[in-house]
């Protein structure tokens, strides 16, 4: 209910208390309109930490590091973790509510003029070559996240697990967060994992599209 | 009839973003599966169509779900998916970060972040194998995905520049 526990630096959280919840609102509206082409994670450092300096950096890729680890769209998710560090559960609302909204209005658009126009033919080769650029643009993500990700060989063989378990083997992916995902955390358990590097590089997430 | 369509899209979509580790691409084969293969409810085209329009809008490309429940349910369908593959999710994550916060410097904290990382990746994967699937389907698109993936990850451009660059090639390579 309170404001977010454990210790912070008296000048981050002075700074933030200033913010207002329609500023607040209106950042992650501004993210949510103008974040083009997917990469929104880029769009959020670039306004929150640069930009409006409600965060630092560290602050930034912690939240970033928990945002990726739960379930749901990090974008989301890092809004709502963002929000809350700001302004408590109302500041978590606001900013989920405020990256969403624009692309909520736009795809609805889209997509009902779709639905007048699917058996448009100029309307399905379109689409079908936005889909094979996303193939590209996916690919670029996945494999910038991998470089700075990936470090032992252990970190290959999980990817390589995951991705034929799912994509060869036609696996539902219940059985990989039920069986790998325990896997995986064992084998970065400690105990198993004597001899652990820095836990993650603390490098900045360059996305596709981010200069 | 149109009540358990209703209710299937509640329950699918929940589940699927308690799945959705890694962010949206991740659930994409799982998806595919269900919409797809189990329901019938979409076909490939269909499905691969309205993914794309998700990569025109902003924000996160993963609010077309919204266009799959008004394609299958109409308003109400659009309302019921957006409000189950973003509430849970959300609600999880405001609860589980101020949870996480007390476990800094944690063993487990430590290894489930690590240890989720490079499944989280190899889900992105899978879901960019699944839209390779059912998009690349001849020479034309092929060369455009291979393009835009060369450009992005050697040069940084505009990713929506791309998008819209290859929309238009596939136009007028077909058209022509």
């Amino acid at each position: 209910m309170s404001e977010a526990a454990g210790p912070q630096e008296i000048s981050g959280a002075d700074l933030r208390r200033n913010v207002s919840l329609l500023s607040l609102f209106k950042i992650f509206l501004t993210i949510g309109a103008i974040s083009f082409g997917g990469g929104v994670v880029a769009y959020l450092r670039e306004y929150i930490v640069r930009g409006e300096q409600w965060m630092d950096d560290e602050e930034f890729l912690d939240a970033l590091e928990v945002g990726q680890t739960l379930p749901g769209l990090i974008a989301v998710n890092l809004s709502v973790i963002i929000g809350d560090r700001i302004r408590g559960a109302a500041g978590a609302v606001a900013a989920a509510i405020g990256i969403l909204l624009p692309g909520t209005i736009v795809v609805m658009t889209a997509g009902v003029l779709y639905m007048g126009n699917r058996q448009n033919p100029a309307v399905n080769h379109f689409l079908g070559g936005v889909a094979a650029a996303a193939v590209g643009l996916l690919t670029a993500v996945a494999l910038q996240l991998g470089h700075k990700q990936l470090v032992h060989l252990g970190d290959f063989l999980l990817v390589m697990a995951t991705f034929v378990t799912i994509s060869l083997l036609h696996q539902s992916l219940i059985v990989v967060i039920l069986v790998v995902g325990p896997i995986a955390v064992m084998l970065y358990h400690p105990r198993t994992h004597k001899e652990m590097k820095p836990a993650r590089t603390r490098e900045p997430i360059r996305l596709a599209g981010h200069r | 009839m149109q009540a358990t369509k209703i209710l299937n899209l509640l329950w699918v979509f929940a589940l699927l973003s308690l799945v959705a580790v890694g962010g949206g691409t991740a659930v994409l084969p799982e998806m595919r599966r269900i919409l797809v293969g189990h329901f019938h409810w979409l076909s490939d085209k269909q499905f691969r169509e309205i993914y794309s329009i998700g990569q025109i809008a902003p924000g996160p490309n993963m609010l077309m779900v919204l266009v799959i429940g008004y394609r299958l349910a109409g308003a109400l369908g659009a309302i019921v998916v957006g409000l189950a593959f973003f509430i849970p999710d959300c609600c999880i994550t405001f609860f589980a970060n101020r949870v996480w916060k007390r476990f800094e410097g944690s063993p487990w904290r430590t290894a489930i972040q690590r240890g989720m990382a490079p499944v989280a990746i190899g889900l992105m994967l899978s879901g960019t194998y699944t839209v390779a699937k059912i998009s690349i389907v001849d020479l034309a698109t092929g060369l455009v995905a291979v393009g835009v993936f060369a450009i992005l990850y050697f040069r940084h451009v505009n990713p929506a520049l791309l998008i819209l660059i290859g929309g238009t090639i596939i136009y007028l390579v077909r058209a022509l």
